[in-house]
Parts: C-alpha cells; structure tokens; sequence
C-alpha cells in the first residue's frame, strides 16, 4: 500500500490506497513545524485505513512550502550567482528583473566568468577556472552557503557547468551547488532565475526533508518517500534537497492528476471549484497541458514546466447580485460559515442558491426560502455558463471532452454542459490532491536544439527518446513502463535549417522494489 | 521626448504589435534600456526634422535569431561598437541613431545605443513594421544603400561589409552572424537627415508607444482595448484598422523554409465569425484568409492579438487553443507604392496575388 500527502498552505491531506482504491482519508490543519500534522494525518489514515506501518510501500508528498517561503520572502539564503559567458551576457546581470525585496534578501552576490557554448555547441570562450576559483574565494569570505551556477546554452551542453561546479566544490566544501541545465530549458534569464531561486531553498529543503523523515520515522515507516515535482512526477529526497525549485507547481499538477485517476479519464477537462476560484486545466494522456508563456514566481520570470491553468472567480463562497445574472468574483471566502444566508448571515452566495434549488443539503434551508424561482434558476444557469466557458476556453478543440469536477465547490454543478461529452463527479474529490501524489510516476525530460546536419531528423529524435528515458530510468522509473509522452519540435528562424529545438518527455511507473 | 519606464513598457507592447507575429520578444531589449537608464542613462527621442538635412544617422539593429538571443544575451555594447566603427569608416560623428524595424526587439536595440552614447534616437524606422530581412526596408526601397554595414559580437570582433546590392548585404551579413553565433549587432543604411526625411517610415517609435498605451489605458479603465485601438489608428499614418477575425486557434503548423520559421495557423470562428480563417507565417504574419478568400495581405499589418487582453502575440508562442482576435492595419502610403512592393509587398514573398489595400477588402 502507499500513502499520497498533500502538505497545503492550510490544510495536510493524507490518503492510504492499495492499488488504485483508496482504503482512507483524513485532513487536518497544516502545523508550523509540518511533521506534526503530517503525523496527524498518517495515524488517522493508518488507523481507518487498518494497516500497519509495515505495509506501507512508499509515501508520496507533494507541498507547496517551497513555493511560499520564496513567495514570503522567509527561509531562504543568500546566494553566490554565478553565470559562465563572459564576454557575452555582460548587459544583464543575474538578477536583473527582480523586485528588489527578493533581490535583497538574496544579497545581490553576483559573478560572471569567461565560458558558455554557441547555439551549435561551439565555445563562446574556454572556461576561466582562475575566475571561479576568485569567486569561491569570494564567497567564502562572506560566508555564501548557497551557489547557482547558469552557463549559456547548458541545455545543449552541459560540461561547463558541471566543471564549474567541481572547482567551487573543491575551495568551498560545504556550499550547496545548482546546476541550470538540471532545472530548466533554453531561455537563459528564466532559467538562471531558477537556478538561483533554487539554491536559496537548499537549506529549507534539507530540513524540510528532515521533517518528512522524522514523521515518517516515528510512526515507524520505513518504506522510501518521494516528492511531487510540477509536472505530477516524483523526485526522491535526496533530489527535492538539491532541486525543492522543482516543486513550485506540483499543488495543481497533483490535484488534475488526481482527478484523471479518479474519474478513470485521460482526455478530460479538470474544473477545482474551490471556495474562492475555480481552476480550469487540460488532461492529455493523463497529465496536465503544459503552459507555453513565461510564468512569474513571486514576482520573478521562469520558465518552469506548468500546468496550464486558468483560474477564474467562482466558488462555494461567490457572493451573488443583481437577481443572479451577476456572480463573483468577490466571495465571503473563509468567513462561508458565518456570512451565507443558510448559516444566518446576509449576504447570498453559490450555496445558498444550490440550497434553495435542493441540489444540496448545508446549513438551514428554511433561511433561503424567500428566495424566487426565477432568481434561482438565473443564478444556477449563470454559474453553468461560467464554468462552460472557461471550459470551452481551455480547450484545444472543439470536440467535446469529459469534465471532471472536483473540489469542495463541485456541488454547485448539477447540470450538463455544453462544452462537456459528460459530467464526472468523483468519489474522494475532496483529496485528489493527496491521490495524484500518490498515484504520481516518475519521468525524464531533454528540450535542446539539436544540429540535424550529418544526424538526420529521426536519428536526433531517437537519441532524444532515449536520453528522455534514460533520464526516467535514472531517477527511479521501472525501465519496462517508460513511454514518451510528449514530443515538441521547433525549427530556429534565421539558422542554417538544420538547427531544431527538440523537447521529449518521457515517464513510468516508480519502480517498487528500488 | 525623453522616454521613462512607463513609456518603455507601452513602447514595447506597440512594438510586438507592429511585429505582426515577428521580430521576436522586446523583453530582453526592454531590460537591457533599462539597465542602461539605472546607470542614469536617458533615452531621448527626436523628431525626423529635427534632424539638419546634411547630419548623419547611423540606424542600429540585432540580426539573427530571437530564440539565439533569449539564451546566449549580449555583452551589451556590441551595437554600439558597430556604430562607431561605421563613423571611423565614413570619418564623421553621427548625429543620431534610429531604428531599422519597429517591429520586435529591434524597436529597443537604437534605444540602448542612444542611452550609452548620449545620442538621440530618430522617431522613424525602415520597415514600419517587421521583415524578415535586411534588404526589406524603405531606405533601400528610395535608393539609400545599406551598405557600409558593421557587424560586432561579444568580443568586439567586427565584419565591415561593402556590396553591391542591399541584396548582397543581406546574404552577406547573415552568413556572418551564423559564424557569430547566431545572433549579432548591426550598424547599416548611413544616412542624411535628408534621406531618413525621404524615405523612412516616420513617427513609428511614438506610434508603438501610443499603441502600447492605448492598450494599456484600456485594460486599466475597463474599455474595449480593441476598439481603443481602432479609434487611435486613424489619428496616426496607419489610417486605418479593422477585425477581421476573431476565433480560437485549431491548428499550428510549422517548418523550416530556407532558415525561416515557416508556417500556418488555423483559426476557427467564434460569436459572429464563421469558417475558418488561415493565416500564412513566414517569421512574420503574411496573408489572412477565410475560407480561401483573402483579408489581408502583406505589408499591410496582420496582428494575432489575446481576446481578453489585446496582448500581441509573436509566433513562437501561438499554439493550440488560444482565443484570438486578428487585427488588418493599414500601412502608410511610403509603404505601398509599386517600388516599396516590389520588394517586401506580396511579390517579395513568392506569394501569386496581387496587393489589395485592407481598406478594400471584403
């Protein structure tokens, strides 16, 4: 059996399944030092559940606390950013684009050394290792814990930055090193802002990994744990230590993932209707359509693997107006519980419609009985046609799609859509979150311009599926269930024709016996 | 003028629009004004009679791939380099840069080399939009040669390039900046105030800052930014604009034609807009047809912008599914004439059709 956590702002969700069935569920309120709630939750799951910890196989965590700590500005350490491609680069240096907030408390510590690679794998120039060594030295005057280290075109060749990072290794011992071509694809700045976002996180991610380990320790499980990264496949501790960045997505890659599983669907619309806001995502081949626009992290630009995701404002909590015609995007949120009609407060909101139109049964119906037909029934259209065209919105064609719905929010849906071929309404939706990490598998990834002159189309796409998949196998995939399930080509504009951006994807089951 | 970030942002937003799909993304170019106005740098823009007829201008550009320049960003200087080496070659101080495209990042590189140099920037370019290359431009167009042209990389290694057509040039020059890595910084098309008067495309900077502010300004009040820019365009030299498509996007296709990114996107219609429109992409947006009938055609603007935001969209980034609203722009009469399509009009991209005015279209 394993065991799915979903470590949240506010609440650690934990399933137990066997298989594909989930035995039990429980939630609870996420605590200051995370191990205890997360401890909270693995009693309540073992217990409903019947299991011992010795029949635990692996545990699966996905958590957004990396996310948050960059997004607080806390927790996080300086960083020594160091950026290998001089004479070239000169005119933006790292950090450049930064709120100045994130960029203080990240010190500013940059250094630019002679190195990186030409788009066909030539050098810009030989990589100055007496600069590196300066630079160590630097760092360790200041007492820098933290190096990242972004040399161009590291996707098409990594080898500088692997030597850069024996060198800072060998005069500074106890620094904690990101590599770029670990983290993200070609567009440089993005990627060394990830890179550095990363290594200021070194530190939390060892304690937070730690964290993991005692809880699970002191329950006496002993089976390995993995975490969820952004593209709803799992990475091992001693990964997530070196690259928490990774994570900053897994929240709704974890929930769609989830949802698929749940509703048996790998072509489907997700709609997380929440409290607040819905998210409306894509499932292709069961994993989430991936957004192609620069994505911003606490106010910095990555270019990190992202589900593509559309959030928009409807929710169990959506305050309702002008007879219903008019919903969200403002809602009584958190405060549900005191302010809806149905709790006696006096402002109308989604559930006290879907109250009065018996669709559910929350609160004192009798407290919505004034309320006419008509602005019922226009209020449950309106929220149908929301959750329609956001739908509609997000899809890629215009056949339609099965839409799963999850989330505390769902029961606000009750009709067919017009966008949707059906309506899923899964069991244990309120923890789908838990479920896909718990179902999450593990994958690898190549996305670099490949020079097809000499190797041919199919040869350079080959190589690319094997390395895709040796890098699958590498962190942990059974090497029999690894499939490529996303191939991207993009031919470069202005370069001899031979010059193409391949991106291949590939992903399989944990193996279990590793 | 004297440009401030505000005006910065706008201009770039102005800038991917005039691109038509091309050009690549300002935000490296935008960074890089910035960076250099942090350094208490200023931007200042002038207008073309502003400029004494017999002073020179040397315009500035990057040539080569975007998706070079988003990985490999440049030492910063190399425009700049070129520059000077043209004056040392012609043996006078210029008086002004200017850029050669508005479309895309090249609307910023004159901006940075203004900053670093304390030079103005001329409010007027070459192509009134983008091209994908250097023989494409209005100068060449009314008897200005391109050439002598300067090409500087990173380490300040310079090609200086004399031909005997801008068509030379172009071939030259590109075989040139493969070997520089893919991407590198031009000084081309030495001018007199005369010429750039004679035959630039003119107040192109101020109009990609007015188009950026118009769709700012719009979002930010709540007003269709589609229509904002509809009233704007007839108070400009692009006298004219209309939708001619709104939809979502059902099909990419791309490829490689002789070094260019080739391709077509379908869009279906949505609300009133029936069939499906294509458009032909060769790095920039080239034709707009719906159901085989034409809408648009090169150079008249063909701009894929965001139904929700009126963001322009370039077209590395359209991709499946994506709401769209296809804005026709008229281009400026400098534009149209035989001459100018003889070179960049629907004859210039192998394209068999004859240029019909967006004005005139069904």
């Amino acid at each position: 059996m394993r065991i799915g956590i979903d470590v949240g702002g506010t609440n650690t969700d934990a399933v137990l399944m066997d298989g594909m069935e989930v035995k039990s569920y429980n939630k609870t309120p996420t605590t200051a030092d995370v191990s205890s709630g997360i401890m909270t939750v693995l009693r309540a799951v073992l217990e409903e559940g019947d299991a011992e910890a010795s029949d635990i196989t692996a545990v699966m965590i996905g958590t957004t606390h990396f996310t948050n700590a960059v997004v607080e500005r806390k927790r996080l350490l300086e960083v020594a950013a160091i950026r290998l491609g001089l004479p070239a680069t000169k005119g933006l240096p790292p950090m450049t684009d930064w709120p100045p907030d994130l960029g203080e408390t990240l010190g500013y510590h940059r250094y630019l050394v002679h190195g990186g690679h030409e788009f066909d794998g030539r050098e810009i120039a030989p990589l100055n290792e007496a600069e590196l060594k300066e630079a160590a030295n630097d760092m360790r005057t200041k007492g820098l814990k933290a190096a990242a280290i972004t040399s161009v075109f590291s996707p098409v060749n990594p080898d500088m930055e692997a030597r850069a990072a024996e060198i800072i290794a060998n005069e500074a011992p106890d620094a904690m090193i990101s590599l770029s071509h670990e983290i993200g694809r070609v567009g440089f700045l993005e990627r060394e802002n990830a890179t550095i976002m990363n290594a200021c996180l070194t530190d939390l991610a060892a304690k937070v990994v730690k964290s993991f380990e005692s809880a699970l320790a002191s329950l006496n499980i002993t089976a390995p744990f993995y975490i969820s990264q952004n593209d709803g496949t799992l990475m091992t501790a001693e990964f997530v230590e070196k690259y928490p960045v990774l994570t900053f997505a897994s929240g709704p890659t974890n929930s769609m993932r989830g949802a698929a599983k749940l509703a048996g669907a790998k072509e489907a619309m997700v709609v997380d209707i929440g409290g607040t806001t819905s998210d409306v995502g894509m499932l292709l081949h069961g994993f989430p359509r991936e957004s192609s626009v620069a994505v911003e992290i606490g106010g910095v630009r990555t270019n990190f693997r992202m589900p593509d995701v559309l959030a928009f404002g409807l929710g169990g909590g959506s305050i309702v107006r002008d007879d219903g015609a008019r919903i969200g995007p403002d809602s009584v949120g958190y405060e549900l519980t005191e302010k809806a009609l149905v709790f006696g407060g006096d402002v109308l909101t989604t559930t006290d419609i879907v109250v009065a139109a018996g669709h559910a049964d929350i609160g004192d119906r009798s407290k919505v009985a004034h309320l006419s037909s008509e602005l019922i029934e226009t209020a449950v259209t309106t929220m149908h046609r929301m959750v329609d065209e956001a739908v509609d919105k997000m899809k890629t064609s215009a056949e339609p799609l099965p839409v799963i719905l999850v989330g505390g929010g769902s029961i606000l849906m009750s009709r067919d859509l017009p966008s949707a071929s059906k309506i899923i309404k899964p069991d244990y939706a309120s923890v789908a979150n838990a479920i896909g990490a718990a179902i999450a598998q593990v994958g690898g990834e190549v996305d670099r311009v490949f020079s097809l002159e000499g190797l041919g189309r199919d040869n350079a796409l080959a190589q690319a599926k094997e390395e895709a998949t040796a890098k699958a196998v590498g962190a942990g995939a059974s090497a029999s269930s690894v499939q490529i399930v996303d191939i991207e080509e993009v031919p470069l504009a202005y370069l001899p024709s031979s010059a193409t951006r391949i991106r291949v994807k590939a992903v399989g089951d944990l193996e279990m016996n590793k | 003028m004297k440009l401030n970030r505000t005006d910065l942002i706008d201009l770039c937003r102005g800038a991917a629009f005039l691109g038509t799909g091309g050009g690549g993304d300002p935000y490296i170019g935008r960074l890089m004004v910035e960076h250099a106005m942090a350094e208490s740098h200023e931007v200042e823009i002038i207008d073309p009679s502003e400029v004494p007829d017999d002073a020179l201008v040397l315009p500035t550009a990057m040539m080569g791939a975007p998706t070079v320049l988003v990985e490999k960003l440049p030492r910063g200087d190399e425009a700049v380099k070129s520059l000077q080496r043209l004056e040392r070659h012609l043996g006078k101080k210029a008086f002004a840069t200017m850029p050669i495209e508005i479309g895309g990042i090249n609307s910023t590189m004159p901006l940075v080399v203004g900053a670093r140099l304390g030079l103005p920037v001329v409010d007027a370019d070459g192509m009134g939009r983008a091209f994908p290359e250097l023989q494409m431009e209005t100068f060449a167009v009314y008897g200005v040669s391109g050439t002598p042209m300067a090409i500087t990389n990173e380490y300040g290694d310079c090609t200086l390039v004399e031909t005997h057509d801008n068509k030379m040039m172009e071939w030259i020059a590109r075989g040139v900046t493969i070997r520089m890595g893919g991407a590198a910084y031009i000084a081309e098309y030495p001018m007199t105030g005369e010429e750039v008067k004679r035959t630039s495309v003119p107040n192109t900077l101020t109009l990609a800052l007015k188009i950026g502010r118009c769709i700012r300004e719009a979002r930010e009040s709540h007003v269709n930014p589609f229509q904002a820019l509809l009233d704007l365009l007839p108070k400009t030299p692009y006298s004219f604009g209309k939708i001619i498509y709104r939809g979502k996007i059902i099909d990419m296709f791309r490829e490689t034609r002789a070094g260019f990114a080739a391709g077509r996107a379908q869009i279906q219609g949505l609300d009133e807009w029936s069939g499906v429109m294509e458009i032909e992409i060769q790095n920039e947006n080239l034709t707009a047809r719906v159901n085989g009938k034409l809408k648009a055609i090169v150079p008249d603007l063909i701009c894929i912008m965001d139904s929700e935001t009126a963001e322009p969209i370039t077209t590395e980034t359209l991709r499946y599914g994506q709401r769209v609203t296809v804005m026709g722009v008229a281009v400026p009469p400098i534009m149209r004439s035989p001459e100018a399509l003889a070179i960049f009009g629907p004859v210039g991209f192998g394209i068999d059709e004859p240029f019909t005015p967006i004005e005139q279209m069904e």
